[in-house]
């Protein structure tokens, strides 16, 4: 495995060379996925399973004085009954299994309650039974003595001093001195540069805003499902849908105790997961209800549960403060945003901090967050985690700053955009970055000149995400016949199969249809990090294209071992060596299926297999165009036109790209609109299910233009970046900015539902 | 020398300090570095935080090189969705 990757040399890195990359065949996976025959997490079964199913408090904060589970364990029908008390107590200690690094208490005691539940939906106990009905019917027998404890939501309630405590032992970090008494302040983070207050008092101009948005969910169509299965040897079997088998496998061998070579996980075809399948809920407690039992278990979250008990992302209360001169040069800003976390530690606030001004170039600023732990579910990532919100309030005040100074909203991003060699606002210096180019598109699209109508709006927003590369790895098998199989160990949730397919297609010389890619379990191939980040094309492509590439030197090792000639006299094009020894011209060019035919006799199967730690990812940038119509009467907004300009490095699959781009659109227009977590006086969410939590359907949303930019990435040998964090970024901010240029009104707390329109429109009509 | 710029939250090991010179040619050795001259410090960037070399970000990647004049921001390691 290699930390450092230089970028191959594979001759073929400019468009008029590539002959696979950039096309848009059917992806792979499409046949069973529109059939039917795909099978996702629940579609699973083994003979003998058991059905398990979850207890969950009832209560969002309450200590647990008891459990008392001998009636449901006499029950007939009922196979196992776990508790916390089943699960090691963990140690304070972060360890990586997912994208980033877990803190391991936390997580087990978010799988399942130990002495307090902290939300709402929380896991108290477990049942495994022979039926549905009868692990209901246990569920209802299990007797849980509680000390309902007060509860608290709101995040500036819960940073409050005398706000009800959910962890004893927490202590802000990030202060300048450690505090004297413990906090739901688990953090403070803050990013700095130049003199704030000399940036104020030489600005012309300046807004200012106080912006709030509310919890919202991935909303992935599937829920969480697995079996389990626990073997009278202690070999266990794991079969799930998760954005990543790896991450299942260690989190699940450190909630139970496990050696990670006693789990075996096979990956389900995954239902969407935005983020919010990068973490285990199901797993561990299956595996330990079939330790218990003896017997395959299998649980299927309801949706309910998947809105009550799996991670949102955070609410939060954000204030901004923006100065520029009135030419528009922005010249200080000051940000503070205070996120949710959920019950325990973690909210994305410090990506959410690193990405508020992240396309400008503003000499001055100040940026502070506040991750505060509330008895809601603990947060779980979603798309560019953090960085939708910040950028709501961030867009929503240079939106105020072009009104007010008179300017083209696109003219006064341009203005302050940061272009490579500049520092971002998180520190590094930018290089390669295709930014100043999305503006470019959206200002020349023909949507930005369309003329609006009564009560139509006109938004603008950018937004950026970082993009990550990480740990992968990949084998390029070549069949008898000289079809290839490429296996990874990512799932496929955007098309990443496709993609995977056309750049060994790209590498080899071959057709696309030659190519059939897999994803393995984690006993099938090396490890990789979750499919996450949008790491995937970027990270494990590399892979893909370096193994690719060493059965490429195989193949033609092998042809000049048949003619007899220096390696290095053979070239390879088209899916064929060919012979350059001036000696043996008549040689006639051997396809992939003539050195396959007959690699026995030249050294046996051809494959190959590479695990590298992919550094370099591009950060993505996007700038996108909103049009909405507000329906005076109703308070409704229509979005009429969505465009989507973001630098895309460069599309290996120009459709899935597209894909990324219109969902990510999708879900930040829900964002804007209309989702959000309710909860009632004793702190239940009051929305668990799709018909009260209203996620846009295809009927709410026009077709989502997506102008691909491509400024390719010099650290991918066909140049892409990451492109599935970042279009979910501008939208909150492009459709507030629109309903502001529509009604005149600033409105600065999402959802922009129709009751606050309603209610806005009402108050300027006096 | 490279140049490295710490976050606040790494100056609880700093002393306060936001900037300052190393002598080291690879991340490893960086952090190494670090380590010897402020206790924790190495510790904590092993876990929690990536290595942006010259504006390009580096994740759990000791033997990512960095050169003489390098810029080196010590920034939170990220994740994504």
């Amino acid at each position: 495995m290699s930390d450092v990757l230089d970028r191959p040399d594979i001759g073929h890195n400019s468009d008029d060379d590539l002959k696979v990359v950039g096309t848009r065949p059917i992806r792979p996976d499409g046949a069973d996925k529109v059939t039917g025959r795909a099978a996702f997490g629940a579609d699973f079964n083994m003979a003998g399973q058991l059905v398990g199913k979850v207890l969950r408090s009832p209560h969002a904060h309450a200590r647990i004085v008891s459990i008392d589970t001998k009636k449901a364990r006499a029950l007939p029908g009922v196979k196992a009954i776990i508790t916390g008390a089943d699960f090691p107590n963990l140690a304070d200690e972060f360890h990586e299994g997912g994208e980033a690094a877990s803190n391991l208490r936390d997580l087990a005691m978010n799988v399942i309650a130990r002495d307090k539940a902290l939300y709402d939906g929380h896991a108290v106990a477990a049942v495994a039974a022979t039926s549905s009905a009868v692990a209901d019917e246990a569920l209802a027998l299990i007797t849980v003595t509680y000390e309902v404890l007060p509860h608290v939501q709101e995040v500036e309630a819960a940073m409050a001093p005398d706000a009800p405590l959910l962890h004893a032992r927490m202590f802000t970090e990030g202060l300048e001195a450690r505090p004297d008494k413990p906090s739901n302040i688990a953090k403070r983070n803050r990013l700095a540069r130049g003199d704030l207050d000399a940036g104020f008092a030489a600005a012309d101009v300046i807004v200012e805003g106080r912006y709030t948005t509310q919890a919202v969910h991935q909303g992935y169509i599937e829920p969480h499902a697995c079996v389990a299965s626990w073997a009278a040897d202690g070999q266990c079997y794991v079969w799930s849908s998760s954005q990543g088998q790896f991450m299942v496998r260690t989190y699940c061998a450190k909630v139970l105790g496990l050696e990670i070579s006693n789990i075996r996980v096979t990956p389900a075809e995954i239902g969407g997961g935005f983020g919010g399948k990068t973490t285990v809920y199901l797993e561990p407690l299956a595996l330990a209800l079939s330790r218990q039992s003896g017997h395959p278990v299998k649980m299927v979250m309801t949706r309910d549960e998947v809105f009550r008990a799996t991670g949102p992302t955070s609410g939060s209360v954000m204030i901004v403060r923006l100065g520029a001169k009135s030419d528009g040069t922005i010249i200080a800003a000051d940000v503070e945003l205070k996120y949710q976390a959920g019950a325990f530690p973690g909210s994305p606030v410090g990506a959410g901090s690193m990405t508020a001004l992240a396309c400008y170039d503003i000499p001055n600023f100040r940026i502070t967050g506040w991750d505060v732990v509330t008895n809601t579910p603990k947060v779980a990532a979603y798309r560019a985690p953090g960085a939708p919100i910040s950028a709501f309030a961030v867009e929503s005040a240079v939106d105020d700053l072009a009104l007010k100074l008179g300017l083209d909203p696109i003219a006064i991003r341009e203005k302050n955009a940061v272009r490579d060699g500049m520092k971002a606002s998180y520190g590094p210096t930018y290089q390669n970055i295709g930014y100043v180019e999305t503006l470019a598109a959206a200002k020349a699209s023909a949507h930005y000149q369309i003329p609006l109508g009564p009560n139509q709006g006109r938004g603008v927003a950018v937004g950026f995400w970082f993009n990550i590369g990480g740990e992968s790895t990949a084998a390029v098998h070549i069949n008898e016949d000289g079809t290839a199989v490429v296996v990874t160990g990512n799932p496929d949730i955007g098309g990443s199969r496709a993609s995977m397919a056309i750049m060994a297609a790209e590498a080899l010389g071959v057709a696309v249809e030659k190519v059939r890619p897999i994803v393995a379990d984690t006993a099938s191939i090396g490890f990789s990090m979750l499919t996450g980040g949008s790491r995937t094309t970027f990270a494990t492509g590399m892979a893909v294209v370096q193994a690719a590439e060493k059965v490429v030197a195989e193949l033609k090792r092998r042809a000049a071992l048949t003619w007899d000639v220096s390696a290095d006299l053979v070239a390879w094009q088209e899916g064929a060596a060919h012979c350059l020894d001036p000696a043996k011209a008549d040689k006639p060019p051997m396809s992939l299926e003539a050195l396959a035919g007959q690699s026995a006799r030249t050294g046996g199967p051809i494959s190959a297999q590479v695990s590298l730690n992919a550094q370099g990812a591009g950060p993505g940038f996007a700038a996108h165009i909103c049009d909405v119509e507000i329906d005076p009467e109703t308070g409704g907004v229509t979005v009429l036109r969505y465009t989507a300009a973001q630098d895309v490095g460069k599309a290996i699959h120009p459709a899935y790209v597209e894909g990324q781009v219109q969902g990510g659109v999708a879900q930040g227009v829900g964002w804007a609109l209309n989702e959000e977590y309710i909860f009632d006086r004793e702190g239940k969410m009051e929305n668990a299910g799709f018909l009260d939590y209203r996620v846009p359907v295809a009927s709410d949303l026009p077709m989502i233009d997506a102008i691909l930019v491509e400024v390719p990435n010099p650290r991918h040998p066909y140049g892409a970046k990451g492109v599935g964090e970042v279009p979910i970024v501008p939208p909150l901010a492009a459709v507030a900015n629109a309903v502001r240029a529509a009604t005149g009104v600033r409105m600065c707390d999402l959802p922009l539902s129709p009751p606050k329109i309603r209610a806005v429109l009402d108050a300027k009509e006096g | 020398m490279a140049h490295v710029v710490a976050p606040s939250d790494c100056r609880q090991f700093t002393g306060g300090l936001a900037e300052f010179d190393v002598e080291a040619d690879t991340v490893r050795r960086l952090i190494t570095a670090l380590e010897a001259r402020f206790p924790g410090l190495g510790d904590y960037i092993d876990r929690r935080m990536a290595i942006a070399i010259d504006g390009e970000i580096h994740q759990d990647a000791w033997s990512s090189p960095i050169g003489a004049d390098s810029e080196v921001y010590l920034i939170p390691k990220i994740g994504g969705g």
